[in-house]
């Protein structure tokens, strides 16, 4: 029972990184497989945030009469994490619309055909 | 106090140079300016290299916090020797940019291409430099955005959609790594690299960090497209820029087997990860269809720059078959290759960038006659492929003579044979492009082109020279090699 | 926790786009505030901004200029079930030892991060202590972070927008500057959202925000005038030209921080040396860094905002 109180936390944001990992990896459009790597990273950025949780913890801005803070360092990282993301997602939805513009599709098989094989 | 702050100015100089290239505007003065900032960078990187060699490691505080608190920069021989090759090579393809975007990028975004490209350079050193793991991610994915917009720069509509593919792998690839640090984060309470070195041994037992482990090695191994994870690269490099490929084809994945070492041999430890874990087997059974398959399709494409991204799928084969062995032999074979594909790879683009210049392309069918047409830019293409093959009094000849002793050293004599057939594959390659050059006579009259510019023959044959130089003289690379290679073997132990 | 994995899941079965980006938004905006629970107020507020806010905008902006209907992929699911599986497995494998999650003995709590904890008041003089560890400690990290976002501006420029002077087009944006309603409403929110920009910049060192969350505010303020006003008239106000020379200008900001702490004696973005006393100097150091920040941010998320809005009047320049 230990355990899974312990861990369950861990084990739902193992089944949402897979879950975006899916989108990414089984859908054939373009736009989806961007959301499915958002969410994919999101999971990641919940993973690194569980860890630095300390239980009865405070958010860690020093205050007088406060003793247990949550470990700040998965935040800081995570927040640079993040503008990854969003620097990431800007950049491949730029290439979805020259990518639309010039073939006339975001799906995957209609570009492939229109290049011939891969 | 300059020479104080060495490893710093190396990452920073050209991270604010890119931003400075916006306001000078002007495509011509822009390159000038990138130039300049290229040919300092290899300065630095040479400078540091050769204190390294003479006095030891260099650790350099950011912010002067130390290290594992804040960041740390370290330059020892292996990253002294990468940040060498990279910004060699980042400097003499800079000089070759000038005349060749001018030709195959609009004018209002030549500026925007120069400054992703000193971007990609910043990225790359810095992640070659930092002694922090998340600090390789950070730059990881700097240099991955700049590459991203580079290969998208190229002409045909396909530069697009291989810089989708890309980033969509590349992302997958560097989240895995992320998942890895923040595993091994979790712990051991760290995020140093050296720091990290000391403290996995103590729990090196849990599944955590095999976990870790596991998702580091896939994520590198997705972004240094090594077989089967190598779908990425042919398109990316057939169809960005020809500069850009260049610079990507001998940087970008070198990079990324630097950063494998580092956290395999340094933090892990060659005990764990080829005794406990099964590394070795896992890298040679990848390795060796690299080789195989990489050449063979190679021998197939009509596009001459897809070709030679297949062969580099081939060559990663090489390098990452010298180090499953886990040897110092085959580490430094590995290592050396680094160097020495770098500069047969990316003279070889050169070459065809050259040709693309007049051509608009690079097909087989633009070959024909070629060898009468554009005599210097056939024979830099004849040298590099004979460096590809490995022929003696080339660079190659030396990485495979090294490759087949770390094989036969631990008796492994198929592999000795898996290489020399890989060899012969490239061979065929080779002949199909000699074949067409020299063997197709053209009529006068049919010739509308002629040699590639004198500004884009230099930088190819500065590299191709080096390739022969490098391939008598071995003193100097094959010394490092072996003492980077050394100093792998003896961290994890 | 449950809405996360339903609103994930229902992402992958879900053929309409458009739904698909709006549940995407839900599930960020969610995962925002569970991060308010797990203490990390920070990293919600900056979720929340741009998972919710900025993402969503752009895919709503992509689906605009592309198509919103999923087609039927024809390749089969089998592979990349079995790659997911596999993975998944590996996982939850590694889980089974794990540290168990907020036990105060996990090794993340030990080694690194009480010094952050103890000393960050002592030695950089500001409350919140993830400003402290992301302004100074790992001030590089940022650094890097800062140029990731520039890197991300320049390519989205180079393919949708157009650098430098652009010939003049007469080809009217849309607004919705006729509806009375939301013209007076923006009017009336768009001080008071710059005005929260401003609080969030400069209030980071106390309480959770910080340049990039700031950046990001005001952007949108920005955003939300183009949308009710028409680009034309935002651009009026901020140029395309001044957007590009700002982007710039943050990340050299800072990186000058850096370059002027290596002339006075110390190592790079070592804020000690720029005042006599040490914790000042700190503070200086994260306030201009944390400027730079801001503006950069700003800057390319209204580039790449002007360059998604203006690609059909770019697109007939280029043709022409």
């Amino acid at each position: 029972m230990n355990t899974f109180l312990g861990l369950y936390n861990y084990w739902i944001v193992i089944v949402l990184m897979m879950t975006g990992f899916y989108i990414v990896i089984a859908q054939g459009n373009l736009i989806k497989k961007v959301v499915g790597l958002n969410i994919f990273q999101t999971s990641v950025i919940i993973l690194y945030v569980s860890m630095g949780k300390v239980k009865d913890g405070a958010a860690p801005i020093l205050t007088d009469g406060i003793e247990i803070y949550s470990n700040p360092l998965p935040h800081v990282l995570m927040l640079t994490a993040i503008v990854v993301g969003v620097a990431t997602t800007a950049l491949a939805l730029a290439l979805i619309v020259r990518i639309y513009e010039d073939y006339g599709s975001i799906e995957e098989d209609d570009i492939h055909k229109q290049d011939g094989s891969f | 106090m300059i020479s104080d702050n060495l490893p710093a100015l190396q990452v920073v100089l050209p991270l604010i140079a890119a931003p400075l290239c916006l306001i000078i505007h002007r495509p011509k003065l822009v390159w000038l300016f990138a130039l300049f900032i290229c040919l300092i960078s290899l300065g630095i990187s040479i400078e540091l290299l050769s204190a390294v060699i003479n006095t030891g490691p260099i650790s350099y505080e950011m912010g002067d916090w130390a290290p594992p608190w804040g960041i740390e920069y370290r330059v020892d021989k292996i990253s002294g020797f990468v940040l060498l090759i990279v910004s060699m090579i980042g400097a003499v393809v800079m000089l070759y940019a000038g005349k060749s975007i001018e030709h195959e990028i609009a004018p209002h975004k030549q500026t925007l291409f120069y400054s992703a490209y000193l971007l990609c350079l910043t990225g790359l050193l810095g992640i070659v430099i930092t002694g922090d793991a998340f600090n390789i991610f950070v730059f990881l994915e700097i240099s991955s955005l700049s590459t991203y917009t580079l290969v998208s720069l190229g002409k045909d509509r396909r530069a697009l959609t291989a810089a989708f593919q890309y980033l969509i792998m590349g992302t997958l690839g560097a989240t895995f790594i992320l998942i890895g640090i923040g595993l091994m984060y979790m712990m051991t309470g760290t995020l140093n690299i050296l720091d990290l070195a000391q403290r996995i041994p103590e729990v090196l037992e849990t599944r955590t960090i095999r976990a870790a482990f596991a998702f580091l090695t896939v994520g590198i191994c997705l972004k240094l497209a090594l077989f089967p994870l190598h779908l990425w690269l042919p398109n990316s490099y057939a169809y960005a820029p020809s500069s850009a490929s260049a610079f990507l084809s001998a940087t970008a994945t070198k990079v990324a087997i630097y950063v494998l070492l580092r956290f395999v041999f340094t933090i892990f430890g060659v005990t764990f990860a080829f005794e406990i874990m099964p590394m070795g087997t896992v890298l040679m059974l990848m390795a060796i269809p690299a080789i195989l398959i990489g050449s063979t399709v190679a021998i197939f494409q009509q596009n001459i720059k897809r070709m030679l991204a297949y062969s580099s799928v081939a060559q990663i084969g090489y390098m990452i078959l010298g180090i499953s062995f886990a040897s110092v032999t085959g580490l430094t074979s590995g290592i050396l290759h680094l160097f020495n594909h770098a500069l047969m790879k990316g003279g070889l683009f050169l070459a065809l960038g050259g040709i693309a210049y007049h051509m608009g392309a690079a097909r087989i069918e633009h070959f024909k006659g070629l060898g009468q047409i554009m005599p210097w830019t056939m024979a830099a293409i004849v040298v590099g492929g004979l460096s590809l093959i490995g022929v003696p009094l080339t660079v190659g000849f030396i990485s495979k003579w090294y490759l087949v002793l770390a094989a036969l050293e631990q008796g492994y004599w198929p592999i000795a044979v898996v290489v020399l057939v890989g060899s012969l594959l490239a061979v065929i390659y080779m002949w199909k492009l000699v074949e067409a050059a020299y063997f197709n006579n053209v009529e006068p009259s049919e010739v509308v082109v002629k040699e590639a510019p004198l500004q884009l023959l230099i930088p190819t044959w500065l590299l191709i020279g080096a390739s022969i130089y490098f391939g008598i003289n071995t003193d100097l690379t094959i010394g490092v090699a072996q003492q980077a290679a050394e100093m792998l073997m003896g961290a994890g132990q | 926790m449950g809405i996360l994995v339903v609103t994930g899941l229902s992402i992958v079965f879900i053929r309409d786009l458009f739904a698909v980006v709006i549940l995407f938004g839900i599930y960020s905006l969610v995962s925002a505030s569970f991060f308010v629970n797990l203490d990390a107020v920070d990293v919600a507020l900056t979720e929340a901004a741009v998972g919710a806010g900025i993402s969503t905008v752009l895919m709503l902006g992509t689906l605009a200029l592309t198509s919103r209907r999923e087609k039927k992929s024809s390749h089969g699911s089998t592979l990349p079930l079995m790659v997911v599986v596999v993975t998944g497995g590996a996982l939850i494998y590694a889980t089974l030892d794990m540290p168990y999650f907020s036990d105060p003995s996990d090794p993340i709590h030990h080694h690194v991060a009480p010094r952050y904890i103890q000393q960050s008041g002592e030695e950089i003089g500001v409350p919140n202590i993830v400003t402290s560890v992301l302004g100074s400690y790992r001030g590089f990290d940022t650094l890097g972070e800062t140029v990731v976002i520039f890197a991300a501006g320049l390519g989205v420029l180079s393919l949708l927008g157009r650098f430098g002077k652009r010939p003049e087009i007469a080809l009217p944006s849309p607004s919705m500057s006729h509806h009375l309603i939301l013209r007076v409403i923006a009017k009336a929110l768009i001080p008071l959202i710059l005005l929260y920009g401003l609080y969030i910049q400069f209030h980071g060192d106390y309480g959770p925000g910080g340049g990039f969350q700031a950046g990001v505010i005001f952007a949108a303020a920005i955003i939300l005038y183009a949308i009710i006003f028409s680009t034309e008239s935002a651009q009026k106000v901020i140029s395309p030209f001044v957007i590009h020379l700002l982007m710039s200008a943050g990340v050299l900001l800072f990186a000058g921080v850096g370059v002027v702490t290596m002339l006075l004696g110390g190592n790079f973005l070592g804020y000690n040396v720029l005042a006599h006393d040490p914790v000042h100097g700190q503070h200086y150091g994260i306030l201009l860094i944390e400027l730079g920040v801001g503006i950069t941010v700003t800057s390319v998320m209204l580039s790449i905002f002007f360059d998604f809005s203006d690609r059909k009047r770019i697109r007939s320049i280029e043709e022409q």
